[in-house]
């Protein structure tokens, strides 16, 4: 029940935090992706202001098992770089690129009430649904 | 720098980065938005957490809008066809590459993965690279 009850909350604030920095608007996106033409460099401050207030949590809960809900602490345990992980990173970057979203915006866009968003969440859909199979 | 908002993109990073830590806090699990979406559609465990945050992705924005008069820009150029692949490739390569600019570029980053911090600048290049080509063609101005 709270875990439900957080989950929500957590995406609430999560997607305040996209639209106020800007990263809703894949015009925005593709301008930090154009270094060439009329930079837009917001993006990177985003991340900076994400990972600035992460990473001491992490920090501080990496040695316990437990989440403050008593739930098991669930941690990517892979270490090795290998061909899934640069030819994956590679395509979605491409698809990026080719529109300005990515799945956090994408799915926050909803709210804009914008068809081409459920064109992308569907495709985006499929794309998950065949990776299954590669 | 053309439309550069550094103080809102700062405080909007703040925000996501806290609702990463509530998330991780009180779940155990990370905030990554690909993986959550996927397990979301296509696996039964923690199926009603993962429903409920991508539902507050979305209450977020409309809370926002409701309570903030001033309008947000939603601005996208691309044609119908791009958008499909651009799902499409957004969708299969998060997928095999096990994350995406929340998972990889904040979450990983900031327990300084090396397999996520060679996958944010794996990604940051393509896109570079595919928002440069299209430009090549005057998709992109």
């Amino acid at each position: 029940m709270s875990e439900n009850f957080f989950s929500l909350l957590s995406g609430i604030i999560f997607g305040i935090g996209l639209v106020i920095s800007g990263m809703t608007n894949p015009e925005k996106v593709i301008s930090f992706l154009s270094i060439m033409h009329n930079w837009d460099a917001s993006l990177i401050f985003v991340m900076s202001g994400a990972i600035i207030t992460t990473m001491p949590f992490f920090y501080l809960l990496k040695n316990k098992n437990k989440s403050y809900l008593n739930l098991d602490i669930k941690l990517p345990q892979k270490k090795d770089l290998d061909k899934r992980l640069i030819i994956g990173s590679s395509l979605f970057g491409i698809g990026w690129g080719l529109a300005g979203l990515c799945p956090g915006p994408a799915i926050s866009s909803i709210a804009f009430f914008e068809p081409v968003t459920l064109l992308f969440l569907i495709s985006m859909a499929t794309g998950i649904l065949i990776s299954k199979y590669i | 720098m053309y439309n550069f908002t550094p103080i809102s993109a700062l405080t909007g990073g703040l925000i996501i980065g806290s609702a990463v830590v509530l998330y991780f806090s009180t779940t155990g699990r990370l905030a990554g938005i690909s993986g959550i979406f996927a397990n979301a559609l296509f696996s039964k465990s923690n199926r009603s957490s993962n429903i409920l945050f991508l539902l507050g992705l979305v209450i977020g924005p409309i809370g926002y809008f409701y309570f903030n008069k001033t309008p947000v820009n939603f601005e996208i150029t691309s044609s119908s066809f791009l958008i499909v692949l651009a799902g499409f490739l957004v969708g299969l390569g998060t997928r095999m590459g096990g994350g995406c600019t929340s998972g990889h570029g904040i979450c990983g980053i900031s327990r300084f993965s090396i397999r996520s911090i060679i996958a944010t600048i794996t990604f940051i290049i393509t896109g570079i690279t595919t928002v440069f080509i299209l430009q090549q063609f005057g998709i992109y101005l």
